[in-house]
């Protein structure tokens, strides 16, 4: 059994810890030590025990078998805050804000500063803004968290964070919603951290970046430490295998670009919306993958929105003839999906009406519609009756997914596809998103994430600050470029 | 996560115990105890007449109740419902007198004014709901204000006193409350087959899903191409419909209306709906459980009337006491997490 100890100097530790919620047992005797001044990456597919571990280590769960160890000696931690109180501090994957305080409320929350009975509300105010400009966040800290943007929000979270004297600092996919200059800011923040002797645990589904920052890196599958490694031994290929547990050839599927005379699904013409976006055109062919790639906030899904009838929009023309057009959300947690339902009533909420035999909805047909989506997406829901919000990120995106196939588009716009999803189920999804090209559907691909677009799509539209900046296809669709237009090196702004 | 049984996706037979929704039943076990207290205290609980006489007086709030259960579920609320009550009876004894003198004192009068009554409660509904969604505004606001208007414009059509059925209509009408079929009373009757059409409405069909969704959340049923605005308002209007049947048995009952009539009757129709399983958040609701809700208020009456240990002046505290227990129970078994 691969272990990750490493004998001398650790400062926090784990001895064959083993985690089961009910039947299920989500973590198997686990071993591993984490050294001040070090960053060590957690890697594994959705549901491989990586948040649970990290939990574990930082008090959140108790172990079901195995020790945790604080500087060579057993702890038993009672809580989070527990755990914070020893230095141990989890930055969560999902956030830990309440919308309507400000950002200065929510980083003294529970633990205000005060003078005699009084918030000391200056104090605090100007040590937020100090912990937001160590971050080069330019907000108030006297903004509302309800008006931040999603990376802003994790933002706020790190920030509430680094505040605390962490000894050891553990982040759950920090960088899953930052855009790449907010990452490069995040990650100088961490070499800070580890040049003042912090021990940091780094969990991530993007490997370039796990091997920019790891010194060490911990693979698990299924629960199981597969390996710890220094992360000078392995290279990305390794890793991803190692995480699969096979080989994973063709993350990619080949590209089927369509004929230059292909049939126009969807004209946009001269769009705006209020304030985000302006005088956006472009065409989409069928059989095409036309991916929008872009800063956060550059106005690609108020575009999206804007097309798809859910947001107001101001002037242009959106043409799609007859075809039906369907819009896949990024944010599947808060506007995808009914997470206390299960999966049937999800599956066909948008199709509903064709569920129904008279007035009444007909469940065994949502039953067979459920089975044949089982199949086409590889949906692994576990018990029919489990609350979709209990299925891993994969699983959640591919049910969205299989929802809005239910309703026959001929334009599919997916956004953010593969956020918080794994690299197995990634290339699922980019298979499946190039089958539907294939069976001519014309496709629309929002991604912040360039190898996506750059591996995926037929040709890439760059948007900055609300205006579609430039069109790249062929050999000039590569990083380099997006990065131009997008930052406005190149292009007009 | 064991892939044998996730790949296929099909449920594991579970132990019957597990099967059995403890939100769900709670509430009808609820009610089996005070069966079995009032027993207890006084031998005549469980006589037919007395059985009878706790859900004939059930039935106005159950019926409320099962509007409500739609309102609540789909994420809103309804506090006009007791007002309502008062003017749509108002403006029906109004009419049925008015009819009477043209038409003559005929039972084709109480059928005119019967159907009279339920489109009156809908239409009510139906202004609740369109401002309530036109207007982007809280539905606890905009029913509150029509809370106050319903009831003053009542009081000023009776003139700030009583409007009372004339005698011929009133005997016409009497027996819709006091006569019944099969040994059962009418209003028994028709609470019964409220119920049926609203568990049918709520579980079964496409506008029942729904208002689970939008009660669940909003902006997913938003993104799913759920018309949001149309949904909410069928739901005041159910709302204000079931309120008009209340009505249709409430008349002939007293065969007058006042600014005291259906007082109270919001708050006693929602906390049936919530003492039964629904969630007053919205996205779960539970028609059987309402109804059970308003036959628990009824019986603690009933017993504290059966019983001579516990003064009826303190009904309003056991009351206070049941509902509270009845949410504490829900949270601690409802929610696995």
């Amino acid at each position: 059994m691969a272990d990750g100890t490493t004998g001398a100097d650790a400062v926090l530790s784990v001895r064959g810890v083993s985690k089961s919620f009910g039947p299920v047992e989500v973590l198997h005797d686990v071993s591993l030590d984490l050294r001040a001044g070090e960053v060590h990456a957690l890697v594994g597919e959705n549901g491989a025990g990586k948040s649970t571990l990290t939990k574990i280590m930082s008090g959140y769960h108790p172990p079901s078998a195995g020790q945790v160890l604080l500087d060579g000696q057993p702890v038993a931690l009672a809580s989070g805050v527990d755990g914070e109180r020893h230095g141990i501090v989890l930055l969560h994957q999902e956030f830990n804000l309440a919308e309507d305080l400000t950002i200065e409320e929510s980083i003294f929350l529970g633990r205000e500063w005060r003078r005699g009975p009084f918030l000391d509300k200056r104090r605090m105010r100007a040590h937020a803004a100090k912990l937001l400009a160590d971050l080069h966040c330019r907000i108030p800290p006297t903004a509302r968290i309800r008006s931040l943007s999603v990376s802003q929000k994790q933002m706020v979270e790190i920030a509430k964070a680094t505040d605390h004297r962490a000894r050891v600092l553990m982040m759950d996919e920090p960088t899953s919603v930052l855009t790449q200059d907010e990452t490069d800011i995040l990650f100088g923040l961490v070499a800070q951290l580890k040049r003042n002797g912090v021990a940091l645990v780094f969990i991530s589904h993007k490997l370039d970046e796990v091997k920019r920052i790891a010194d060490r890196i911990t693979v698990l599958r299924d629960g199981h430490l597969v390996a710890t490694r220094p992360a000078a031994e392995l290279g990305q290929d390794e890793i991803a295998q190692l995480m699969v547990g096979r080989p994973l050839h063709d993350l990619y599927p080949p590209k089927q670009p369509p004929a230059a005379d292909a049939e126009l699904l969807l004209t946009v013409h001269a769009l705006g919306v209020p304030g985000r976006v302006f005088d956006a055109g472009f065409a989409l062919r069928r059989g095409e993958i036309l991916g929008f790639a872009g800063l956060i906030g550059a106005g690609r899904t108020e575009l999206m929105e804007a097309i798809a009838g859910l947001r107001r929009r101001e002037g242009g023309s959106v043409a799609a003839g007859a075809h039906r057009l369907a819009y896949l959300t990024e944010d599947r947690k808060a506007k995808g999906l009914l997470l206390q339902f299960p999966s049937r009533p999800n599956l066909t909420l948008s199709t509903l009406a064709s569920f129904t035999r008279g007035p009444f909805i007909s469940v065994p047909a949502e039953d067979a519609a459920l089975d044949k989506a089982i199949k086409a997406f590889d949906l692994r829901i576990g018990s029919r009756d489990m609350q979709v919000g209990a299925l891993s990120g994969g699983n959640q995106q591919k049910l969205l997914f299989a929802k809005v196939m239910e309703t026959q588009p001929d334009i599919v716009i997916v956004d953010e596809p593969t956020r918080g999803v794994d690299i197995g189920t990634k290339q699922q999804i980019y298979h499946f998103i190039a089958r539907l090209a294939a069976a001519g559907k014309g496709v629309i691909v929002v991604s912040s994430e360039m190898p996506e677009l750059i591996g995926l799509c037929h040709r890439v539209l760059v948007m900055r600050e609300g205006r579609i900046a430039g069109e790249l296809a062929g050999e000039s669709l590569n990083e380099e470029e997006i990065v131009r237009y997008a930052t406005g090196l190149k292009g007009a702004a | 996560m064991s892939d044998a049984a996730t790949t296929l996706g099909q449920t594991p037979p579970r132990p019957l115990l597990q099967r059995v929704d403890l939100r769900a039943a709670g509430p009808f076990l609820a009610l089996v105890a005070l069966a079995i207290l009032g027993t207890i205290i006084n031998s005549d609980f469980l006589e037919a007449g007395n059985l009878t006489n706790v859900v004939t007086r059930s039935a106005f709030i159950g019926m409320i109740a099962v509007g409500g259960t739609f309102v609540i579920t789909a994420g809103g609320n309804d506090l006009s419902v007791g007002s309502m009550a008062a003017i749509v009876s108002g403006i029906m004894i109004v009419l049925m007198n008015w009819l009477a003198q043209e038409i003559g004192p005929t039972p084709w009068v109480v059928v005119i004014v019967i159907f009279a009554g339920l489109a009156l409660g809908g239409l009510a509904g139906l202004l609740n709901g369109l401002v309530i969604t036109l207007g982007k505004m809280e539905p606890f606001i905009v029913t509150l204000g029509f809370m106050g208007i319903y009831r003053s414009v009542l009081t000023y059509i009776a003139n700030g006193g009583t409007l009372t059925l004339s005698g011929t209509m009133r005997t016409l009408y009497r027996p819709v409350f006091y006569d019944g079929a099969l040994g059962i009373p009418y209003p028994v009757w028709v609470l019964a087959f409220v119920v049926a059409l609203g568990a049918v409405v709520l579980y079964t069909t496409r506008f029942g899903r729904y208002c689970f969704a939008i009660g669940s959340n909003e902006e997913v049923a938003r993104y799913s191409g759920i018309a949001l605005n149309r949904v909410k308002t069928w739901t005041y209007i159910l709302q204000g419909a079931c309120v008009g049947v209340a009505c249709d048995i409430y008349v002939p009952r007293l065969g007058s209306a006042s600014s005291t009539s259906g007082l109270g009757w919001e708050l006693e129709a929602i906390t049936a709906v919530i003492v039964g399983g629904t969630a007053l958040k919205g996205g779960y609701g539970r028609i059987g459980g309402s109804i059970v809700g308003a036959l628990i208020l009824t019986v603690i009456g009933n017993i504290m009337n059966l019983s001579s240990d516990v003064s009826v002046y303190l009904n309003g505290a056991v009351q206070g006491a049941i509902i509270i227990a009845a949410v504490f129970l829900q949270r601690g078994v409802g929610f696995k997490r």
